[in-house]
């Protein structure tokens, strides 16, 4: 049994009068061994530890972590709600501050997962259900029907171009083109099988067709495949859930909606992607001209208090942004680029330099100042009003292409898979770190760990670096057999128990469950009721519900009420 | 209405839908309404009432009708339905077990205060509109429905029904009520004033523990109180302290769970 | 002495584990001086403090009762501090309404950087308390001598 009275920090570092603070040491020495005599034995429990790892989400973040945690030796799921992993990364043309290509240094890495035997991808997968806690998840996953036997295609690609449904929207190419109803989202796929669209394709919606089970020489066309639920135990999981472009119908002045040659940041890397549907050769969307003039908006939607957009810096554009004017400058060098910016934020190693060779090596205009308003003319030209804060000028700029740095949002399937997981998130809907500083990885979910944009916006090095540094605390739990739990946590008296819930709702562990029970009433007679009961595994010890549960079921190892009170009645003794 | 609320009870138990009925019925005297469960058609015409008398908020007898087997029909006034849907998300009952009908109410008519105003062997009562007219041995007495009310109906927050499975008669509307004016004069009183305030008023407390009992926020299987464990355990109060303990901590428990229904101030 | 008739108030000091003691803690090795009547008792997290405990600790003859937690958003739980807040809020404003002087109780955001702040704090709030004079309001006559 111990407890602790502070002398030393509480009374004689503190106190100058010898007599008040002997009088003072004397009350805490009091209060602590009122609490030690209430002192229970207190006995860590354990928890056996399942070797698996769950990573959610198949873009850079997930493949990385996925690839860590296998090669320390560890079986590794991924799911991504996709047919294919790879996630953004895939569309992005070259990266900065080295511009190399993406694919180039992505496409290996996902062929290293597919060829990984500890790795298992779960792709056109989504994680339906998690139970249970650190060591010991039960996650319920539901691989949606592809219509398609994985097993069988060989991914020859004969029924995507056999399918008569042409005008399917291609969202790889961010709808810039077209593909069939039955595809395969792009050639390094992974697993490269074919999919069919259940919205476009005419045999699934009206029964008639059939043409692309004609020509698979695999067999593979299965047009009565269901939905198939997996059930699978891990010992830790990793959320790498990721990002999209918000949504700019909110912001009208951009013109986004009027106009085709008003484009998004990341349409413009498939607009420059050689596998892209111009082949590489930067064109207008709505003529298929060479433009001229270019005009790039930063900051739409980032750093916005206004309420359309998010207040969050989102980090990835300015670098983003010189890249693309860097290589328009490059590749055609007779177009005027310009960049409206609010500041350019270039930290990060070799990322300054990158700007600075943008704009002095490469020419690019940058201006400091907002675009008032983006308006198509008849004659296809794009007008761009904005003001030059340096120069303090109204500015009208004819563009024939505009570039918006749309701000970045976490993905939408994340916020109920925090509910799964009881992970928190903040207002913004990234998941928040156990600590900013000291913890960033973690959530405050024991058992659930972060990877990528979930956590807040990043680049692509920050990324996998945070990749790995989550794969290197999974290995850490997993490479245990047991885990120690904390023994200072929260049990409830059954007997007491009303079953209201209130505990459960303050939990932020969500270590209580409830259950009915039978007791044996004074009567002889049995009743069934239902009592809380806290895992030890999950709980942290804060005693949020013991304060919340009205009946005093609820108490603290450690910390009991009675302890408690003892302490504040030996304080206030006379 | 009693009519009505038989002739429906004694159909459902009938068709099978319900098992028993929670009501109420006459106590020793006829403004001492109960609580009450009949289990037979025959039961419900001997005893059972409903009148102005029927203060009693019926859902928190739910929580042990519905351990029984089967299923129970419970009456509900506007303001029961309150406690009823905060007992549901407290899961202290099964909500597939109760059958709840709304009834409409015009505001209780309080014994103590016919009392006050001399009345003397009441034997029953009558409710017409804003009028009432009380039977007793000595004669039918009329009074004004608003001079005799319960003291939390004359703050009445609403006659809307929040909850049931059908409903007999109209519902009302969610009343623009007064019941934080006195809240506020409070408010505007020194800390002085305040606490001389709340020592006359619970210097009456006796610890009669009423209030508890018909609390529906107050249904834990063992209260605090009565816990030798949780450190305020306490039986009678023994002094000015403890009036204000019992009374400051009860409050603090139902905070966020009081519907405003009223019975402890009944009680 | 003059102190010995000096009335001296009593204050129980409710103390997070992973800030607010930490701080009591580092503006202990800073010799950062507060009153001596200051006491602590140590909860794993603010949110660990049941009102019983500061209607106890009233009881019992505390004049003043302080509650020190993480920063809002810097909870070790995450969320306890926040349900600290709405809890103490409510019942300070309970006893207020009862008539026991609202200077009586607090709650404060203390880091384990800012023993600079504890001091201050405790300092401030002692002097506030003595001020008032003794708590007789709530106090039970039977644990009187």
């Amino acid at each position: 049994m111990l407890e602790v009275a502070n002398i030393r920090e509480q009374c004689s570092w503190i106190h100058k009068d010898k007599a008040t603070a002997t009088e003072k040491a004397i009350i805490l020495g009091r209060a602590a061994i009122a609490k030690v005599q209430l002192n229970a034995p207190l006995t860590a429990g354990e928890s056996p530890v399942v070797k698996r790892a769950l990573v959610i989400g198949g873009g850079i973040a997930g493949i990385q972590t996925a690839l860590d945690i296998a090669e320390a030796g560890f079986d590794v799921d991924i799911v991504e709600k996709q047919p294919t992993i790879g996630g953004k990364m895939a569309q992005i043309d070259k990266t900065f501050p080295t511009l190399d290509c993406a694919a180039c240094i992505l496409t290996p890495k996902m062929v290293e997962c597919s060829q990984n035997e500890k790795v298992h991808i779960y792709a056109y997968s989504e994680v339906e259900e998690v139970k249970g806690f650190v060591g010991n998840f039960t996650v319920k996953i539901k691989k949606k029907a592809r219509y398609v036997d994985e097993n069988k295609c060989t991914g020859c690609g004969d029924c995507t171009t056999k399918c008569p449904m042409k005008n399917v929207p291609n969202e790889f190419n961010l709808g810039l083109d077209t593909r069939r109803a039955v595809y395969i989202p792009f050639a390094q796929a992974v697993p490269k099988v074919a999919t069919i669209d259940p919205n476009y394709c005419n045999m699934l919606k009206n029964g008639k067709c059939g043409l692309c089970a004609k020509v698979c020489g695999a067999g593979a066309i299965d047009y009565k495949q269901k939905d198939q639920y997996i059930e699978e135990q891990y010992g830790a999981i990793v959320v790498a859930t990721g990002y999209n472009p918000i949504k700019l119908d909110k912001f009208e002045e951009f013109g986004y909606s009027l106009s085709k040659d008003v484009v998004t940041s990341l349409e413009l890397e498939r607009l420059m992607n050689a596998a892209g549907p111009t082949g590489g050769t930067l064109l207008r969307p709505s003529d298929g001209k060479h433009p001229h003039t270019i005009v790039f908006v930063q900051c739409v939607g980032s750093r916005d208090t206004s309420g359309c957009g998010k207040p969050y810096c989102s980090k990835i554009c300015c670098m983003y942004t010189a890249k693309h004017a860097m290589l328009i400058r490059e590749k055609y060098p007779d177009t005027e680029v310009y960049v409206f910016y609010i500041d350019v934020r270039t930290p990060g190693k070799n990322f300054d330099e990158f700007y600075r060779r943008a704009v002095e090596q490469y020419g690019v205009h940058y201006i400091k100042g907002m675009v008032g308003k983006v308006a198509p003319r008849a004659n296809g030209k794009i007008m761009v009003q904005a003001s030059d804060l340096l120069m303090d000028e109204q500015l009208h700029i004819e563009a024939d292409l505009v570039v918006l740095a749309a701000a970045i949002e976490p993905d939408k399937s994340a916020r109920p898979l925090a509910t799964m997981l009881t992970a928190s998130m903040d207002t913004n809907d990234f998941f928040t770190e156990a600590h900013p500083k000291l913890r960033p990885v973690e959530s405050p979910t024991a058992g659930i760990f972060l990877s990528g944009v979930c956590q807040g916006p990043k680049d692509i090095p920050e990324t996998v670096s945070q990749a790995s540094a989550a794969a290197a605390k999974v290995i850490g739990l997993l490479v245990k057999d047991k885990l120690t739990t904390n023994p200072c946590v929260a049990h409830c008296n059954e007997l007491m128990c009303n079953g209201c819930s209130s505990c459960e709702r303050v939990c932020p562990y969500g270590a209580i469950t409830y259950s009915d029970k039978e007791f044996r009433m004074p009567d002889r007679t049995t009743q069934l009721r239902r009592v809380a009961s806290v895992n030890p595994a999950v709980c942290q010890g804060c005693g949020a519900c013991t304060v919340a549960c009205p009946s005093g079921a609820m108490d603290l190892n450690g910390f009991s009420n009675s302890q408690i009170m003892a302490e504040v009645d030996a304080i206030c003794q006379k | 209405m009693q009519g009505m609320m038989i002739a429906r009870a004694k159909e459902l138990l009938q068709d099978g839908t319900v098992n028993r009925v929670l009501g109420w019925q006459a106590g020793e005297f006829a403004y001492d309404i109960t609580p009450a469960v009949f289990e037979t058609a025959e039961e419900l015409d001997a005893g059972f009432v409903y009148n102005a008398f029927c203060g009693n908020n019926l859902s928190k007898y739910l929580i042990k009708e519905t351990k029984k087997d089967g299923k129970v029909l419970v009456f509900l006034k506007p303001c029961d339905t309150y406690s009823f849907n905060q007992l549901l998300t407290e899961h202290r009952f099964d909500r597939e077990k109760v059958y709840a009908i709304g009834i409409p109410c015009e505001g209780k008519t309080s014994g103590e205060m016919l009392k006050a105003k001399g009345v003397s062997g009441i034997t029953g009562i009558d409710e017409d509109g804003d009028s009432i007219t009380v039977h007793t041995v000595y004669g039918d007495q009329g009074f004004n429905r608003s001079d005799v009310l319960e003291e939390r109906c004359l703050t009445c927050k609403s006659k809307k029904h929040v909850a049931y499975d059908e409903l007999i008669g109209e519902d009302g509307e969610v009343l623009d009520s007064h019941r934080f004016d006195m809240v506020a004069k409070l408010e505007a009183m020194t800390p002085d004033e305040r606490f001389a305030f709340w020592r006359s008023q619970l210097s009456k407390c006796i610890r009669c523990n009423a209030c508890r009992n018909v609390c529906p926020a107050c249904s834990c299987e063992k209260c605090v109180f009565d816990n030798p464990e949780s450190g305020i355990a306490q039986k009678a109060a023994a002094d000015s302290f403890e009036e204000n303990m019992f009374q400051i901590i009860r409050a603090f428990h139902v905070a966020g769970r009081c519907t405003d229904c009223g019975e402890c101030s009944r009680a | 002495m003059p102190e010995v008739n000096a009335y001296k108030p009593k204050i129980v000091a409710f103390c997070c584990n992973w800030c607010s003691y930490a701080g009591a803690d580092l503006a202990g090795t800073n010799r950062l001086n507060y009153p001596a009547d200051v006491k602590i008792i140590r909860v794993p997290c603010s949110c660990r403090v049941n009102p019983m405990f500061i209607l106890r600790a009233f009881q019992r003859g505390a004049d003043g009762v302080i509650l020190c937690g993480c920063h809002p958003g810097d909870c070790h739980y995450t969320t306890g501090n926040y349900y600290a807040r709405r809890r103490m809020t409510l019942l300070f404003s309970m006893l207020d309404y009862l008539g026991i002087e609202k200077e009586r109780t607090r709650v404060e955001w203390v880091s384990a950087a800012e023993g600079a702040k504890f001091a201050a704090t405790m300092n401030e709030f002692v002097s506030t308390v003595a001020a008032l004079g003794e708590n007789k309001r709530l106090e039970d006559l039977r644990c009187k001598e």
